[in-house]
């Protein structure tokens, strides 16, 4: 079997003053795979990442990218390597062909492989008309693909994506999702992703791992994870305002507005009788959706309890129209 | 990363800085040539001429490589003073972490940049100058070798100080409160021989005073302290604090939690 794209092995980190960060990880990531790595805030996300990027000190375990021991042959380890940062990270005062072509240099590409590529890339990504502009004149959604262009000049076999969607609307995210599909597919590069979009992740990844209070507490294909999921709440809108709440057997409903109801399914329970209860009672349905989108539930139920609060604020809630 | 591959790193690196400087450069290039003009004109030209000769030179001529190397001191270490800083604050320095650059030539290629400044700066000096003298070297290549190691120096210097330094302010300490005093005490309008025997002796204690020296001692050559110790010093200075520099990097000293 191939040697995973990304192997860690008892990933410790405590910070300075104290705070345990990662509590002894093990994680692999095959390669060709589209990763997610889910968790609420401070769980232990980013500072996993940072360890892999060397941009933070591991306490102890090890990493290896793609077989290769960053701590023996940090070089080349970081040659398979491509990061997409949560935060901005380049000067903004620089052009944006300046910026990929330095990024180029620092790993040796001459200037005749390098400007090729950019072109490419930037072309690709919709930024090859503002070239020669600084960037801190690009949008939000134009910067995240700025950091996208920068990290694959190199041709990565490794890609990390710390949150590339934050802040997009919807339209480009969507792009995005389609660009980041396309490397994985067809240039076979293995796709780690953080995200607090869990559509995101459910739309985008085979494998997934939860990261809770610095440990794994799952890691399973995204697939497996959903069939998991017991219970599932749906919003039904009514064509006119209910005074009794409907009873139908077997199903838990609330009503929540006047025109509106929510309805728990459970795994084996038929909408049909829903419908077929809600006809009989004289209420007429005008649209069904998810209260929130599957693997959020999932999400939701292993992470909640913990201790560590409730999810992070920015997750949206993602409605699926039925 | 091959030698080949490692050379096109260091000179993405330096290439980068040097654009930086450029692009600002009504705040990097154009000030200092200002401000020594009017040395020039006021203490060179107007008050010089009363104050007569200096070690057998006229007050201009003593004062123009004294001028000439504080501009090299300064805008050698502000520069990467402020683009490591500013590196860090920005978090562009992640770019350079993320790559497999070794930390020397990150280190290296920032010393390099802030030589580019400050030697460009001490050039456009040297050039102002001669609108206001006629200038000698009587010995060229100790001249030049002085310059760019002390350029090389204070380039670290100012690594270190980008290192340490957690607000923008921390990067303006150093050269307001130690570097403007050490360079006027250094021997830039004066020559140590008007001082007392006990203020000569403390002169002495001063860095900045033998690179002025002996950078002098290359124009006109004259000294007050012994070349060859001077340069010494210099030497060591540079190995030692290039050594501290990147074992703070290697450690990830302010850029790595």
């Amino acid at each position: 079997m191939a040697e995973p794209a990304l192997s860690i092995r008892g990933l410790t980190k405590v910070y300075g003053n104290g705070f345990q960060a990662l509590k002894g990880i093990d994680l692999d990531v095959q390669q060709g795979d589209f990763f997610a790595l889910l968790g609420p805030n401070g769980a232990g996300k980013s500072t996993t990442l940072g360890v892999v990027c060397s941009l933070v000190q591991k306490t102890a375990g090890k990493v290896s990218i793609f077989g290769i021991d960053v701590d023996k042959d940090f070089a080349k380890a970081k040659y398979q390597l491509g990061v997409v940062p949560q935060e901005f990270n380049f000067n903004q005062f620089e052009k944006v062909l300046d910026i990929v072509l330095a990024q180029a240099g620092y790993y040796g590409m001459t200037s005749r492989e390098a400007l090729p590529r950019a072109k490419q890339l930037l072309t690709d990504l919709g930024l090859w008309e503002k070239r020669n502009g600084s960037a801190r004149m690009l949008s939000g959604g134009m910067k995240r693909r700025l950091m996208i262009a920068r990290a694959l000049m190199h041709r990565p076999k490794l890609l990390i994506l710390d949150e590339p969607t934050a802040g997009v609307d919807i339209e480009l995210r969507r792009s995005m999702w389609e660009y980041m599909r396309r490397i994985n597919q067809d240039e076979g590069t293995t796709i780690i992703l953080t995200t607090h979009y869990l559509e995101e992740a459910e739309s985008l990844c085979r494998n997934v791992a939860i990261i809770n209070n610095g440990d794994i507490v799952r890691n399973t294909s995204v697939r497996g994870l959903l069939a998991e999921l017991n219970t599932e709440t749906f919003l039904i809108d009514t064509s006119e305002a209910i005074t009794d709440i409907p009873k139908i057997e077997g199903f838990e409903v609330k009503q929540l507005e006047s025109t509106q109801l929510s309805l728990e399914v459970h795994r084996g329970q038929r909408l049909n009788d829903v419908f077929s209860a809600l006809s009989e009672q004289g209420i007429q349905v005008v649209s069904m959706r998810n209260r929130a989108n599957r693997l959020e539930e999932m999400f939701v139920s292993m992470v909640e309890g913990s201790g560590q609060g409730a999810i992070d604020q920015r997750v949206e809630k993602q409605e699926e129209r039925v | 990363m091959n030698a080949t591959q490692t050379l096109i790193a260091l000179w993405t690196l330096v290439l980068k800085e040097i654009k930086r400087f450029t692009r600002i450069w009504p705040q990097t290039l154009l000030p200092p040539s200002i401000t020594m003009a009017m040395y020039f004109i006021i203490f060179g030209n107007l008050i010089g001429s009363r104050i007569g000769d200096m070690d057998g030179f006229s007050y201009m001529d003593f004062i123009v490589p004294g001028l000439i190397m504080m501009s090299v001191i300064t805008n050698s270490y502000s520069n990467v003073a402020s683009s490591f800083f500013s590196n860090k604050f920005q978090r562009s320095i992640e770019e350079m972490m993320v790559s497999p650059m070794p930390n020397w030539v990150i280190l290296a290629g920032f010393i390099l940049g802030g030589m580019a400044r400050g030697l460009g700066v001490g050039l456009i000096v040297t050039i102002v100058s001669l609108f206001f003298t006629r200038l000698t070297m009587e010995h060229p290549l100790l001249t030049v070798l002085v310059v760019v190691l002390t350029s090389a120096l204070f380039s670290i210097g100012g690594f270190i100080n980008a290192l340490l330094a957690n607000k923008f302010d921390d990067i303006s300490i150093v050269p307001t409160f130690i570097l403007t005093p050490l360079t006027y005490l250094g021997g830039v309008f004066y020559s140590i021989s008007m001082l007392p025997e006990f203020w000569q002796g403390v002169s002495m204690l001063n860095p900045i005073l033998y690179m002025v020296n002996v950078f002098r001692y290359g124009f006109l050559g004259v000294s007050d302290i012994p070349v060859g110790w001077a340069l010494a010093a210099i030497f060591a200075f540079i190995i030692v604090l290039f050594s501290i520099a990147l074992a703070m990097l290697e450690r990830g000293k302010g850029i790595r939690s």
